[in-house]
């Protein structure tokens, strides 16, 4: 059908070729009524879920971050700006997060590229696939388990054992930053690959060859053209895993040895330790602030650095 | 791996304890993954050992075929679970948790679903006032025997004559040195901190909780374990702070650290410290001699337990003595009841870790209610956490 023909065809239907008040015309109306309520009720599940499972817990996180603790803890009802005015207690928190997302999220970036390139470009056809589920795989099994497992690794009869028996003794890989950025990129590294393997994927490769018939050396054509028409994908993978990052807990309790704090390991600590609802509350609602803008950023940029084209990033 | 950390562990109960290792003291349960993962859920479901004397209460209710009791790790010897499945149907789900706080704070959030927990003397007032717990109903407590509890560490179940909880075992909160790789012979606080920034430098861990970490780091200046006063809790977290670059970890979750040898030093409840010195002698427990922390750690019945048959029967057959002298064999925590100190093996009773000396218990200190709710202290343990 072509694009003319369809933009008149809802004129023709409702006025001109039937004559008004026909029975096609409460047809018409009819079949558009269904239509409309067919469409509400196909959104109703998802619009049900996500006003139970996310604008109502909203709502009473927001409730709670103007409240204030009670004396055991918990919440009591108040209206108080005094939770935002406390922000700052976490100031370090905040700030340990804000650096570990994005050195994480780009240390998971510079391990995954290579991988996405190499499976997009030049694995052999027959062996993609199977790679591809190589990549995917590990994540059927939960991250707790996986981190659980790097504690073994890491730990004194793991690695350090190992170079024990060659004469370097006394190494210690568990609960350092080390560590912990391991465990992050290991943990995150599908979230980036898939993306950036997408993006590669869909690479005309013609351009490839018109760089290089141009003249330009294999570098520059990487990062005058591969590079530059797969940054969507690289923004889609790096916002994604940094907005996890944000949050993140476990891998540092874990892998850091609880000396490393961040916003995450606050929050579960006013909620399961302290008991300080109302606070925690307060920065729940910050750090899903900060999550928006962070989004919103990483959008614009790509936008810009991919030449204005539309980027969807999530 | 997991096979490697299980060898030199010859018997089943440490095996079980091996499980709980991974799930361990807080770190996973507090975020509640412990019940996404299933992980949490130890259930006793394989053995059919019988031979413990049927108690006759359960003939009397209907018990249903679940419950679920939170505890603490390596507390219980899992053959009990299952033998109490053999004999009444009911299979006990095992919820292992950190810290008090995070058992207080999952029952004012409802809907917990135990039946039966153990919460330690000093949080049980606070869980009366909040009117989580009940007064338990004695009359479904007949293997309990009041006269044969040693008094010094049952006062706190009971609340204006009433008793709410009844007693498990006691302990002391002291830490354990691997002798092997720090020789030096230590007996206070003061050295214990004091080792951690020179030869235990990158290999001490503290606790991720509240009242120990704060409690022995007043310690240090010989102040109250449960001192709530500005002027100490400065001089603490000025220590806590200084130690901070220096830890290996801030985590109640020590006894793999210690196995591995990736840590020679440790904050550590009696019960952890004789499994540690049982299973690797070089492993020390020491007290401190300024003090420090002893607990009782109580059974009690929340109020919305949603199988409370269940909840007493299990209570009722832990108080069997014959029940009870199992579970300190597998846990190594000194037990309360006379019944069971006159089934425990000699060695067991003349274990200093388990009974240390008069001098050395004297200027212990029982938890007070107060640290448990205290903003300050909850404030000043985040400040330490992440600096």
């Amino acid at each position: 059908m072509s694009g003319p023909d369809h933009k008149s065809d809802p004129g023709n239907a409702t006025g001109g070729q039937l004559p008004a008040g026909s029975e096609a015309a409460f047809s018409m109306r009819g079949t558009l009524l269904r239509k409309n309520l067919m469409t509400a009720l196909l959104l109703a599940p998802a619009t049900l879920w996500l006003v139970v499972f996310l604008v109502l817990p909203f709502v009473a996180i927001a409730i709670f971050s103007v409240g204030e603790r009670a004396p055991e803890g918990g919440y009591q009802a108040a209206f108080t700006l005094a939770q935002y005015a406390n922000l700052p207690a976490r100031a370090t928190a905040f700030w340990n997060t804000m650096v570990l997302a994005p050195v994480g999220a780009f240390a998971c970036l510079l391990v995954a590229y290579p991988v996405a390139y190499y499976l997009a470009l030049r694995a052999p056809e027959r062996w993609r696939l199977i790679l591809l589920a190589l990549v995917v795989i590990p994540f059927w099994t939960s991250l707790l388990m996986r981190t659980y497992a790097w504690m073994y690794v890491l730990g004194g009869r793991g690695i350090p054992a190992l170079l024990a028996y060659v004469g370097i003794e006394d190494v210690r890989l568990i609960n350092t930053p080390g560590a912990v950025l391991l465990g992050i990129v290991y943990g995150y590294l599908p979230l980036m690959i898939l993306p950036i393997y997408v993006s590669l994927e869909r690479l005309d490769r013609r351009l490839l060859e018109a760089s290089a018939d141009l003249g330009a050396t294999p570098l520059s054509t990487f990062f005058g053209v591969t590079l530059r028409l797969s940054l969507p994908g690289v923004m889609t993978g790096f916002s994604l895993v940094m907005i996890l990052l944000l949050g993140e807990y476990l891998i540092p309790t874990l892998l850091g040895g609880g000396k490393v704090f961040f916003i995450g390991n606050a929050l579960v600590d006013l909620f399961l330790q302290s008991r300080n609802w109302p606070f925690g509350s307060a920065i729940a609602i910050t750090l899903v602030l900060v999550s928006v803008v962070v989004l919103i950023a990483a959008n614009r940029i790509s936008a810009r650095l991919s030449g204005a084209r539309r980027v969807d990033l999530i | 791996m997991s096979k490697s950390y299980r060898d030199g562990l010859p018997i089943s109960p440490e095996k079980f304890v091996d499980q709980l290792m991974r799930l361990k003291r807080g770190s996973i349960s507090r975020r509640d993954f412990l019940g996404l993962t299933g992980l949490g859920v130890a259930t006793a479901v394989m053995a059919r050992e019988l031979g413990i004397m049927p108690t006759p209460a359960f003939a009397a209710e209907n018990l249903g075929d679940r419950m679920s009791i939170a505890t603490w790790p390596n507390y219980h010897d899992p053959q009990t679970f299952e033998n109490f499945k053999a004999e009444t149907g009911v299979a006990v789900e095992v919820n292992v948790f950190g810290s008090n706080e995070e058992m207080l704070a999952k029952l004012q959030a409802g809907g917990s679903g135990w039946s039966l927990f153990v919460p330690t003397n000093y949080t049980i007032s606070t869980y009366k006032k909040l009117g989580i717990i009940e007064p338990l109903d004695m009359a479904k407590l007949g293997n309990f025997d009041a006269s044969k509890e040693d008094a010094r560490f049952t006062a706190e179940g009971t609340i204006d004559g009433t008793i709410y909880a009844v007693p498990k075992n006691w302990g002391t909160t002291g830490f354990a040195v691997n002798t092997k790789k720090l020789a030096k012979p230590m007996s206070s606080w003061k050295e214990f901190w004091d080792t951690a920034m020179a030869e235990g430098d990158g290999r001490t861990m503290v606790h991720d909780y509240q009242l120990t970490t704060i409690g022995n780091a007043l310690k240090y200046y010989g102040y109250s374990f449960n001192s709530l006063k500005q002027d100490e809790l400065a001089k603490a977290e000025e220590l806590l702070l200084k130690v901070k670059p220096h830890l290996f970890a801030v985590s109640s979750d020590y006894q793999p650290s210690m196995r591995a040898g990736d840590a020679w030093m440790t904050m550590c409840w009696t019960n952890d410290g004789a499994q540690l010195h049982r299973d690797i002698p070089e492993i020390a427990y020491v007290l401190g001699k300024e003090g420090g922390e002893i607990w009782t750690d109580f059974y009690a019945i929340p109020k919305d337990a949603p199988n409370k048959p269940a909840g007493y029967a299990l209570l009722n057959y832990l108080m069997n003595p014959k029940v009870a002298v199992k579970e300190h064999l597998a846990n190594g925590a000194p037990s309360i009841d006379a019944r069971v100190n006159a089934l425990l093996p000699k060695e067991v009773m003349d274990n200093p870790i388990l009974y240390p000396a008069a001098d050395l218990l004297k200027p212990l200190e029982f938890g007070a209610a107060a640290t448990l709710t205290d903003p300050g202290r909850a404030e000043l343990m985040a400040r330490f956490k992440s600096a």
